[in-house]
């Protein structure tokens, strides 16, 4: 599979793994406005998906569909980042993830909008309208958990402190990114990290939340398909249907 | 959705073709309306970007619709599809091939007058202000548009939430006549 191929799968496959952890919040959300909330991102990120890895499929040119891609793949040929399989734990968790991913997704699409790629250049511009959207949201809440309760500041501060050693993961480069970057096609992960560590620290300092330390210990793996348990009892349930009847259609 | 793009294959040369078909089409499309908004239909909600027209070799009408998507995951495109095939099936246009376009990206800028007019009249309130403003994320990038209630004209409303039943809305309420409404984001 070429660099791009690759590339783009990866793409795809944060934003399917984040809408399926989403979507488990549907008809359960803390309030009606917030089950909507995240529900509808959550179809944002499908819309997205399709786009990324219809590509990614039409690239790789085994005859593979969109479908087949999210649907008959195990865990191991996932390569979605850590951060977005984890479990959706309470709600501050839940925030807390969608936060770091919407802020590392908006910068990352604006250098995307840039790509030499035009089609994915196209893609890009068409999901950001759609991101800046969610990184307002998500960091609107954040600030107010954040300098709200004693209770909501302390489980969003948790969350933080918990998940932090996912997020290096989005700003570390592997052959793949070097390679994407070098053609001009991807965004140099240190401008990303820049951008993203500067807006964090603009949201959680209003927030009167602490950032952890910029070079703590980071886990990683999720590109090069090492994934944590969480990651297989989401696809047991998202590929169900499929793997119980194969070809299922409607 | 592809399943006509095979059509834009067989196309012989375009030959020149009355443009008078050409308005009839965008003339029947203008009745086919949004499925989640019947009120609006998707001329006026913008997503119909361009009409092709062309003869096969059999003499055959050829129609290519080329649509964008609102929303990257918005349910609807499927049966808008399907409905703007069986309209023109219903005028003897038997040959259509959709055709989907992601750029230029959709924007509620293409909405035309007559179909904010539409929204209003059906109680969402139409967009308040230009296209999302992309250029940014810090907190002052993100005021909340002032939105007129659809019922009663007033601009002494708030947002309930920033998502509502379907992801081209927001909910609101009305502080003055105390109504709740949708409004059509900004995009």
């Amino acid at each position: 599979m070429s660099d791009k191929a690759t590339y783009i799968r990866r793409l795809g496959d944060n934003t399917l793994v984040l809408s399926q952890r989403l979507s488990e919040w549907c008809g359960k959300g803390p309030a009606l406005e917030e089950d909507m909330g995240l529900t509808n991102v959550a179809l944002d990120l499908i819309g997205q998906t399709r786009l990324w890895l219809s590509y990614a499929a039409e690239l790789e040119g085994a005859g593979h569909t969109e479908d087949q891609l999210a649907f008959l793949r195990d865990a191991h040929q996932f390569s979605n980042l850590l951060l977005v399989e984890q479990p959706n734990g309470n709600y501050a968790d839940t925030l807390v993830r969608q936060f770091f991913f919407d802020v590392w997704h908006y910068f990352l699409l604006t250098g995307l909008t840039q790509s030499s790629d035009a089609r994915i250049a196209e893609i890009a511009l068409k999901s950001i309208k759609e991101v800046t959207y969610h990184v307002r949201r998500s960091g609107d809440l954040i600030v107010r958990l954040g300098d709200g309760t004693e209770l909501s500041h302390r489980l969003v501060q948790q969350a933080i402190d918990q998940l932090w050693m996912y997020t290096g993961e989005m700003f570390s480069s592997d052959a793949v990114d070097l390679a994407l970057v070098q053609a001009g096609i991807a965004p140099a992960a240190d401008t990303l990290h820049a951008q993203w560590l500067q807006h964090v620290q603009d949201i959680l300092s209003e927030a009167t939340l602490q950032m952890p330390a910029v070079d703590a210990w980071m886990q990683s793996g999720g590109k090069q398909g090492k994934h944590s348990e969480h990651l297989g009892y989401l696809l047991a349930e998202m590929q169900f249907l499929q793997r119980a009847y194969p070809g299922a259609s409607w | 959705m592809n399943a006509g793009t095979s059509l834009r294959d067989q196309q012989v040369s375009p030959q020149p073709f009355p443009d008078q078909l050409k308005k009839q089409i965008w003339g029947w499309l203008q009745l086919v309306p949004d499925p989640e908004i019947p009120v609006i239909s998707v001329i006026d909600l913008g997503i119909v970007r361009d009409v092709q027209v062309s003869v096969a070799a059999d003499q055959e009408v050829l129609c290519t619709i080329v649509i964008t998507p609102t929303y990257s995951g918005c349910p609807a495109m499927n049966v808008i599809s399907q409905e703007i095939v069986a309209v023109l099936k219903q005028h003897g246009v038997s040959r259509v091939a959709i055709h989907t376009e992601l750029s230029p990206a959709w924007s509620t800028d293409w909405m035309s007058e007559h179909g904010k007019n539409q929204l209003k009249n059906y109680g969402i309130a139409p967009p308040a202000q230009r296209v999302i403003d992309i250029s940014g994320i810090s907190r002052k990038h993100f005021l909340a548009p002032e939105v007129a209630c659809p019922h009663c004209g007033s601009m002494h409303t708030i947002c309930l939430s920033q998502f509502g039943s379907t992801s081209c809305k927001s909910l609101y309420q009305c502080k003055d006549c105390l109504e709740p409404f949708d409004y059509f984001k900004a995009h």
